[in-house]
């Protein structure tokens, strides 16, 4: 879908092994970056459940999202669906758009 | 006058759309030829020359709903829709039979001005002392103690005021919880964009009050009130008001409780300082509010409430006695159907979050979220069913924003649902949606491409 670029950094390396989902300061290494800006609850949970199972375990996926509830959906996603929040920025490459990062663990 | 005697649809004012008949407030249930004075028996000796009982004549029974063949006719509809189903009744609850008796006969006897001299003014402001002292009961504290405002939400924010104003020489910081109903936010908000402060106490993902994070709140420097809610209306969890209650009093802090989902349903722990409530969601109507604020409490209204009009206020009252009367029994009935749905929708329905306290809880709410779902998508389709439902989902909000609550909670925000039942509920309208819900939230799915994930 809207799939976008990737950044370019190894799936796996320091923060957040511990299922980190307070940690808003050093952002996990994204692999995948989900562009939802201007989508609609519950839209970018949807493209985020769509496209987790399809990349290795361990990477990371970054999901743009600029409606409200995705702060508080896809962090609900990941402990329904026993996936790792890593923690919410804001993305500089993307206008500070809000960033969440998920991390796939199974 | 006469409007609830009347076929729907064929008055001017009759609720519900022609065409279709509602079997809420549409006169059915509530219907009853008694007249005048007879409707206000139930306020005592004087009115209408009866003392009133818990049995009293004119107040029927809280089991009254017709049963689904007895439902007025729909003329001109010759469609397959299933009967209507409100089950909102945490906005508002049905009109209460004895609400509508108490309103025609206030109508009649009730219409001048109480603060007058005369003897029709007289007869009005007994009727709003009468209505008063049945709130103070209701609620355990004195007549004098209670005065009536023009809404839930106008009582809170009017609380809210007085306290600060009232303990502005002690401090300027609002205590409250996370989870407040808005018109305590806003309030709150007011408070700080005016200078003041505001401390929010977080709560678990049951909705429950951190009450180590209260205590440190309530018990720090300047803290002129404290508001924590009986029982929050969007997931129903309540709130552990007797220790809320201790913790104000050791720290010295005056307590609102907006208890207006548990007035008329479930008893309200005595600690508080000021009380609010709503009319319309124990059954009165709406436009009522009620704002008690206990003898000694450093409290200083701005200005008085805006008069509300005996009528309402009188009808209020009714509904409210008829409410507490059935209380006990209603909450015994309507509990175990509330978990019939938490346990069934968790079963039948893929990804769902059941959310609040599944224990200490309103015995009449329930709310849940559906992942992938659009909650305004399943709004309508729901509506399209019969089912008058709620929802706490940003897309069904002016501001796009999702609940406060379901935020604060951190619980799943899209897709979701509050059921609230009331005194018409029965366990077949239960039955029957859940009975339809899995289909209608697997259509939604499939439509947004969503199975499967």
């Amino acid at each position: 879908m809207s799939t976008v670029d990737t950044s370019g950094a190894e799936p796996e390396n320091t923060s957040g092994d511990a299922g980190g989902a307070d940690a808003d300061t050093t952002p996990a290494p994204a692999v995948e970056v989900l562009d939802c800006r201007g989508m609609r609850c519950p839209l970018p949970v949807i493209k985020l459940a769509r496209r987790l199972p399809e990349v290795p375990v361990g990477t990371v996926v970054r999901v743009l999202a600029d409606d409200p509830a995705a702060a508080v959906d896809i962090p609900a996603w990941c402990r329904m669906r026993e996936q790792e929040f890593l923690g919410a920025s804001h993305d500089p490459g993307y206008d500070d758009a809000p960033a969440y990062d998920v991390r796939r663990r199974q | 006058m006469g409007w609830a005697d009347s076929p729907p649809g064929t008055t001017p004012v009759g609720p519900g759309p022609a065409g279709r008949g509602r079997r809420v407030g549409a006169g059915g249930p509530g219907a009853d030829p008694a007249r005048g004075r007879a409707g206000l028996r139930w306020l005592g000796p004087g009115y209408g020359g009866q003392v009133v009982t818990a049995n009293d004549e004119t107040v029927r029974p809280a089991t009254v709903r017709p049963a689904d063949d007895e439902l007025p006719d729909r003329p001109g509809v010759a469609d397959d829709r299933p009967p209507p189903v409100y089950f909102d009744a945490a906005s508002a609850a049905p009109l209460h039979p004895a609400a509508r008796q108490a309103l025609q006969a206030a109508l009649e006897d009730g219409w001048a001005d109480p603060d007058k001299l005369y003897g029709v003014a007289r007869r009005s402001r007994q009727l709003l002392e009468a209505a008063r002292a049945v709130v103070a009961e209701a609620i355990g504290c004195r007549p004098e103690e209670v005065t009536f405002t023009p809404g839930g939400a106008d009582a809170n924010r009017r609380a809210l005021l007085g306290l600060l104003r009232g303990r502005r020489r002690f401090g300027d910081t609002l205590v409250h919880s996370a989870i407040e109903h808005s018109s305590v936010l806003h309030t709150a908000a007011a408070h700080v964009a005016a200078g003041g402060r505001a401390v929010s106490v977080p709560v678990d993902r049951l909705g429950r009050l951190d009450l180590a994070a209260f205590r440190d709140a309530v018990t720090a420097d300047g803290v002129a009130a404290a508001a924590v809610m009986s029982a929050n209306h969007e997931v129903g969890t309540v709130q552990p008001l007797d220790e809320v209650a201790a913790l104000c009093a050791e720290a010295g802090v005056p307590l609102l409780v907006d208890a207006a989902q548990s007035v008329g349903r479930v008893p309200v722990p005595a600690g508080w300082s000021v009380l609010t409530a709503s009319a319309r969601k124990w059954g009165g109507p709406a436009g009522v509010g009620v704002l008690a604020v206990r003898a000694g409490v450093r409290y200083d209204a701005a200005e008085p409430a805006p008069p509300v009009p005996v009528p309402l206020a009188v009808a209020a009252a009714a509904a409210l006695r008829a409410a507490v009367a059935s209380a006990e029994a209603e909450a015994a009935r309507l509990f175990p159907l509330v978990e019939r749905i938490r346990t069934t929708v968790a079963a039948t329905v893929p990804d769902v979050e059941v959310v609040g306290d599944p224990v200490h809880r309103l015995p009449n709410l329930v709310t849940f979220s559906c992942l992938y779902v659009d909650g305004e998508a399943l709004l309508h389709a729901l509506d399209r069913r019969g089912f008058a439902v709620s929802s706490g989902s940003s897309c069904t909000s002016s501001t796009l924003d999702p609940s406060h609550v379901l935020v604060a909670m951190g619980v799943l925000s899209h897709g979701n649902v509050r059921v609230s039942l009331h005194r018409e509920t029965t366990e077949s309208d239960v039955d029957r949606f859940l009975a339809e819900l899995p289909g209608i939230v697997a259509g939604l799915r499939a439509q947004a491409g969503a199975t499967d994930l």
